[in-house]
């Protein structure tokens, strides 16, 4: 027994006798309340911008990558689990682009979008989020090039959809400016056009492309002449 | 006794006055309200449902926080005055002392969630926003006999506030650990997950269940009804009975 404590025998009979009461009361008390039940919470759009800014306290950045793991960690909520494909892809977007706002530099959401949203089962949703990603590439195409061509993949391979497929890597060809992205990222709207049977129209981007200069690397020219001669004799049959 | 214990309670709640508290909740409630006008205003639909929110998430944590830190910091001081050890060497039985404090505290608490739910009865219907302040009171009466129980077994003011801020954390989201721990990710044969889930639901019975405390969606969608009270009621109850005895056990076992 330490200096500053009493023996238990100085504690009154009442508070020694109420303690375990209260205890025991306690006890009886969380016994009978219901078992906690698990209940998927709907994903509530967004605040306003000026409402996440504030949150923020001036620090988005931190604030962006706090939102993304939320809204990644959606699909686990506390006893439950709920497959992607079951959330409002509207409300996602909304989210997506309200973080992407908060942060521009950040990839995580179009990464998200593309590789984790937009690899459901759904058709109706995986083409919501490549619009998505194709909209917010449109804003910084140079850096955001590799969601982009995921979509092109997704839309080829996933969906099916050439056209589609096409008009995602006409976009690349069209915007991405910058000599250090690698030029397969360009080329894309020509093996697109080949898998279309768009021969002629993919002989005269191959050509151009070559006579343009920007491939430099030797074995990447050779690659592409190759494929061009192969389209020229396809062509000639 | 019960003299004796109007007595202390009154000064407890003199030194409130004193201290400028009122004037610290009144500064909270502007901000709060300056916040949640912020909120509406840049709501596109919603707007007195966000405002709604914001108020009544704002106001339940600063009146939990600045009641908390006032309790801790008028205990410490006492403590530090010897103050206390004063008045426990007049002929006066421990229990009233601590019950006359535990008195003040609460009718600072009321105070307070008058405050609140004047302000809030602005923006909802009146009987919600009366139970929701009923319930807040509730709140605040386990917060005050929890603060003042760490208060006199820790004596620092900030391992009083970190035990109360661990102990109001966990109460308030206990719930969901106890989902988690056997939630869809949880491999519940390995005998490591059940020991796991073992151990939450044995906290679990020993904290109040906060989770179901003051909930926003009365105000906001007027769910709110007596029975959700009386068993909110009925809690506090048990447990600021189980405090109040923990704290004068460790109170009457004390040399001063």
């Amino acid at each position: 027994m330490g200096a500053r404590e009493r023996s238990v025998a100085a504690v009154p009979l009442s508070v020694l006798a109420v303690l375990p009461l209260a205890l025991a009361a306690q006890l009886y008390w969380h016994h009978g309340l219901p078992a906690p039940s698990a209940a998927a919470t709907e994903l509530a759009p967004p605040p306003p911008q000026p409402v996440l800014e504030v949150a923020a306290a001036g620090d988005r950045t931190s604030f962006a990558k706090v939102l993304m793991l939320r809204l990644q960690a959606f699909d686990n909520q506390p006893g439950i689990s709920i497959p992607f494909r079951a959330l409002d892809y509207g409300r996602v977007i909304a989210w997506l682009g309200a973080i992407l706002r908060l942060d521009e530099r950040a990839s995580y959401p179009l990464l998200a979008a593309a590789r984790l949203y937009g690899e459901v089962s759904e058709p109706a949703k995986q083409r919501m989020m490549l619009e998505f990603v194709h909209e917010e590439f449109l804003k910084d195409p140079n850096r955001r090039w590799p969601w982009m061509a995921h979509a092109v993949f997704v839309a080829r391979h996933r969906l099916h959809d050439m056209p589609l497929a096409l008009r995602y890597a006409d976009a690349l060809a069209t915007h991405v400016t910058d000599p250090r992205v690698p030029s397969w990222v360009t080329q894309m709207s020509i093996f697109v056009r080949v898998d279309m049977g768009e021969t002629e129209a993919a002989k005269v981007l191959l050509g151009g492309l070559l006579e343009s200069g920007r491939v430099t690397d030797p074995a990447e020219r050779r690659f592409l002449m190759r494929r061009l001669e192969e389209l020229e004799r396809a062509g000639g049959k | 006794m019960w003299r004796q214990t109007k007595t202390i309670a009154w000064f407890t709640a003199l030194e409130a006055r004193r201290g400028r508290l009122l004037r610290l909740m009144a500064a909270t409630l502007l901000a709060a309200f300056l916040l949640s006008e912020l909120a509406a205003a840049a709501a596109v639909t919603e707007s007195n449902a966000i405002r709604l929110a914001f108020l009544a998430a704002t106001l339940r944590v600063a009146a939990v926080f600045v009641l908390a830190a006032f309790i801790a910091g008028s205990i410490a001081r006492e403590q530090a005055d010897k103050g206390s050890e004063m008045v426990l060497s007049l002929p006066l039985p421990r229990h009233v002392y601590y019950l006359g404090k535990l008195a003040g505290f609460a009718v600072i608490a009321v105070v307070i969630v008058v405050l609140y739910a004047l302000l809030l009865a602005l923006h909802s219907p009146f009987t919600q926003a009366l139970l929701w302040a009923c319930s807040l009171l509730c709140e605040l009466l386990i917060i005050v006999a929890l603060t003042l129980l760490c208060s006199f077994t820790f004596a620092q003011v900030p391992a009083i506030l970190s035990a109360v801020a661990a102990f109001y954390l966990l109460s308030r989201t206990m719930e969901a650990i106890r989902l988690m721990s056997r939630g869809p990710l949880v491999d519940t044969t390995e005998p490591s997950s059940r020991l796991i889930a073992a151990i939450v639901d044995g906290i679990a019975y020993v904290l109040p269940d906060l989770g179901r405390f003051t909930p926003t969606d009365w105000l906001i969608y007027q769910t709110g009804g007596i029975g959700e009270l009386a068993g909110i009621a009925a809690q506090t109850a048990v447990y600021v009975a189980l405090l109040i005895a923990a704290g004068l056990f460790d109170l009457y076992r004390r040399n001063f």
